[in-house]
């Protein structure tokens, strides 16, 4: 008779792992929708990047370079003597599990692999192996292991199923920091031209033509010109962005999903209409053209090599200051890295609003300022008009993302711009071990967002849609707002998933709605060609009367 | 069933218990003893999908309920298994395992009364409910594509609307 399996059969230790083995025993299971394809050798050639070939993830040989496991443990060497905290990191962990149930793709792959302990584990083991007394004369029994194949495999899959959130970090009593761990790790593997290719399409193509998606200058001015117009098809004001304009006040950088991808579109039409409105003295420039950095998902030196563009730029355009968009990494290598890699910015001022007098000290050593401090001082001052009755439609909740949030501290002032725009009572939070700087990732971040992978996506973002579904089922909201333009794009498809009928928006988007200029035609929708509450009812009201009257 | 369903109503925690730690268990161990400790759904939100979907889906075989809202229990369960495992076998063989659970809760009884035919009939509708379950497996797994579709649409969305098009002129 042929074996046909009871259901209690399939049933215990379905999940990759059977409780019998130990971590170390289990090899990965890199089954498609969990993982990110290789890169394609033209991204590598185009970087000049090492080990461009064909490959596949499923293939049994990864046609790693002969001297593949010299260059790993090399690098290794070099990652230690460079990155104390790597070190550091590698050494004091006690395995004390405070950050093992924190992770965002654990919660939603349920693999304990992914708990941030043991994913560090997977990079230590061959530490203790190969660097420390222990690991070489005791092997396994002090928690080492030999480098082989199955452990690169291991590492490929599991530092792409961590988005560099840093949640781990917030709750480790020594705050030992993943995100870094993870960084170094996929440098290492690009070492040994062990790839994804959605990072390296984006990061060719930024070196390449300037932006992510390989938008040229000329196309980046068409849409943003395009964008101008459509503002004024729906305001009557004529927004007029410059661009490469030298002497300009301010330089304006944002990423680049907010030029061609909805609902990051909208958002820039917001910047350009609060641009208008206050009639700021700035400009774009069409090389410095995108304020994301794939780079720096995957090295720290590919992240220089992108990021050169901005301070390029602004010297070049001879601006006194930086003035940046809504984006979450892109602010974290702004605002973190920048300063450090070219320092220090003796061609640029410390930023001071022209419209407040404001003078943003937090921004004294990068000289660059993010979209929501900027708003926030003006509303603050009073130099805004705004009706927030244009976003009634709008029953609103607030998504941290992890690098304007848990990296940087930028709580107070999105949430301070929303309850200016919005009516009152069209603002709900999530609940708190959900936002602030215990915020859940949006699990497609870091160079992630691919479509192959999109199992493992909507595992790593379940407990942020979960907190969603939460505050639509309780409260009614109908639109999550963020203030990073990866999660405008990679939130609306988890949304989709999980809580249906869930918009996404950006909060300058909100404040282009809400924004009252003095010559302005009469508005009649939101920047989204959405009907404005009441609009509509008085049109079919003043229809009626107009029957009766006949 | 009126017999047999006044004792899954009476005994229905032991039931709808060892039926969830069967579905943990599921999980590799260090997850499963995760899933079961932590009680918060907002810090556990898979431990919370599952234990709130078994939780309707017990009810669903119990009282009388529309198909709609059986799915939608059935559903609370599928959308998060049909992501972390792959085939339909696994990811629904968890409702075939109530039959196991409902004779070993209810050994005693069964052995008392004569309830073959009401454990027969409650048989046919569990399978009925795992046939109803591929369904809203497939239903999932369509979804995943269809949201892989519409996210690469959507990464010319800026464009198409410039150029005038929709979507679904992007679809012909």
């Amino acid at each position: 008779m042929a074996k046909v399996p009871k259901p209690a059969e399939l049933i215990p230790g379905s999940l990759r792992q059977t409780p019998a083995k130990g971590w170390m025993d289990v090899k990965p299971d890199l089954r498609p929708g969990t993982y990110v394809n290789a890169a394609n050798p033209k991204w590598l050639e185009w970087i000049d990047y090492p080990f461009p070939r064909a490959w596949n993830v499923k293939d049994e040989d990864w046609q790693l370079p002969e001297n593949w496991k010299e260059l790993i443990l090399q690098g290794m060497e070099d990652r230690l003597s460079r990155f104390r905290s790597l070190k550091v990191f590698f050494d004091i962990c006690v395995r004390c599990g405070a950050c093992a149930d924190k992770c965002h793709f654990f919660l939603g792959t349920g693999d304990p692999k992914n708990m941030p302990v043991l994913r560090a584990e997977l990079l230590r083991s061959v530490y203790r192996r190969y660097f420390k007394k222990a690991g070489k004369f005791l092997g396994e029994l002090a928690g080492a292991r030999d480098l082989t194949e199955d452990v690169i495999k291991e590492w490929f899959m599991y530092l792409h199923q961590c988005t560099i959130c840093r949640r781990c970090s917030l709750f480790c009593p020594y705050g030992i920091d993943m995100a870094e761990m993870t960084l170094l790790g996929r440098e290492m593997l690009a070492s040994i031209g062990v790839n994804i290719d959605w990072a390296m399409a984006s990061v060719a193509q930024c070196y390449d033509k300037g932006s992510h998606i390989g938008a040229t200058p000329q196309a980046f001015k068409d849409m943003v010109d395009f964008l101008a117009e459509e503002n004024e098809r729906i305001t009557g004001i004529t927004t007029t962005p410059s661009y490469n304009r030298k002497g300009a006040e301010i330089l304006f950088v944002m990423p680049s999903g907010d030029y061609f991808a909805d609902p990051g579109t909208f958002t820039m039409m917001g910047y350009l209409l609060l641009f208008e409105y206050l009639g700021l003295d700035y400009t774009l420039s069409t090389y410095a053209a995108e304020g994301g950095n794939f780079g720096w998902f995957v090295s720290h030196e590919m992240g220089k090599r992108l990021n050169a563009k901005i301070y390029h730029e602004a010297k070049r355009l001879k601006v006194k200051w930086i003035l940046g968009g809504e984006c979450g990494h892109m602010w974290r290598v702004c605002n973190q890295y920048m300063p450090t890699w070219w320092g220090p910015v003796d061609f640029l001022e410390e930023p001071v609003s022209p419209i407040t007098g404001t003078r943003f000290e937090n921004a004294k050593v990068h000289k660059m300022v993010h979209i929501s401090e900027f708003t926030a001082d003006l509303i603050k001052n009073g130099k805004l008009k705004l009706d927030p009755q244009r976003n009634a439609h709008i029953k609103l909740t607030f998504h941290d993302s992890c690098n304007t949030a848990r990296g940087l501290g930028i709580f107070e002032e999105p949430r301070y711009i929303i309850n200016n725009v919005l009516p009152e009572g069209n603002f709900v939070e999530m609940p708190p071990n959900t936002i602030r700087e215990k915020t859940f990732c949006c699990g497609s971040s870091s160079g992630l967002n691919a479509s192959e992978n999109m199992d493992v996506r909507m595992q790593g973002g379940f407990p942020r849609a979960n907190a969603v579904r939460w505050v639509q089922e309780k409260y009614g909201v109908n639109h999550l707002g963020c203030i990073c333009a990866l999660d405008r794009a990679t939130l609306p498809t988890l949304l989709q998933y999980w809580v249906p009928e869930m918009e996404v928006t950006g909060i300058t988007e909100l404040v282009g709605n809400a924004l009252v200029f003095e010559n302005e035609i009469e508005r009649t929708t939101d920047l989204r060609d959405r009907d404005l509450v009441g609009v509509e009812s008085e049109g079919v009201e003043a229809a009626e009367e107009a029957e009766e009257a006949e | 069933m009126m017999k047999l369903t006044s004792l899954l109503t009476q005994k229905k925690s032991q039931i709808l218990n060892r039926w969830l730690k069967l579905l943990y268990d599921s999980y590799p161990p260090e997850t499963a003893i995760f899933l079961k400790k932590e009680k918060d759904k907002f810090d556990n939100p898979v431990g919370y999908g599952l234990s709130r979907g078994l939780d309707g889906l017990y009810n669903a075989l119990v009282q009388e309920m529309e198909t709609e809202q059986v799915l939608a229990a059935l559903d609370e369960i599928i959308r998060i298994r049909a992501l972390q495992d792959c085939t339909p076998s696994k990811a629904l063989a968890f409702i075939f395992l109530l039959k196991n659970v409902v004779r070993e809760e209810l050994a005693e009884d069964l052995e008392e009364e004569n309830l073959a035919a009401e454990l027969a009939d409650l048989d046919s509708r569990i399978d009925g409910l795992s046939l109803l379950g591929f369904d809203v497996y497939t239903r999932r797994r369509e979804k995943i594509c269809e949201i892989r579709i519409n996210e690469v649409k959507n990464r010319v969305s800026g464009l198409m609307r410039k150029s005038g098009l929709s979507m679904d002129d992007l679809a012909q």
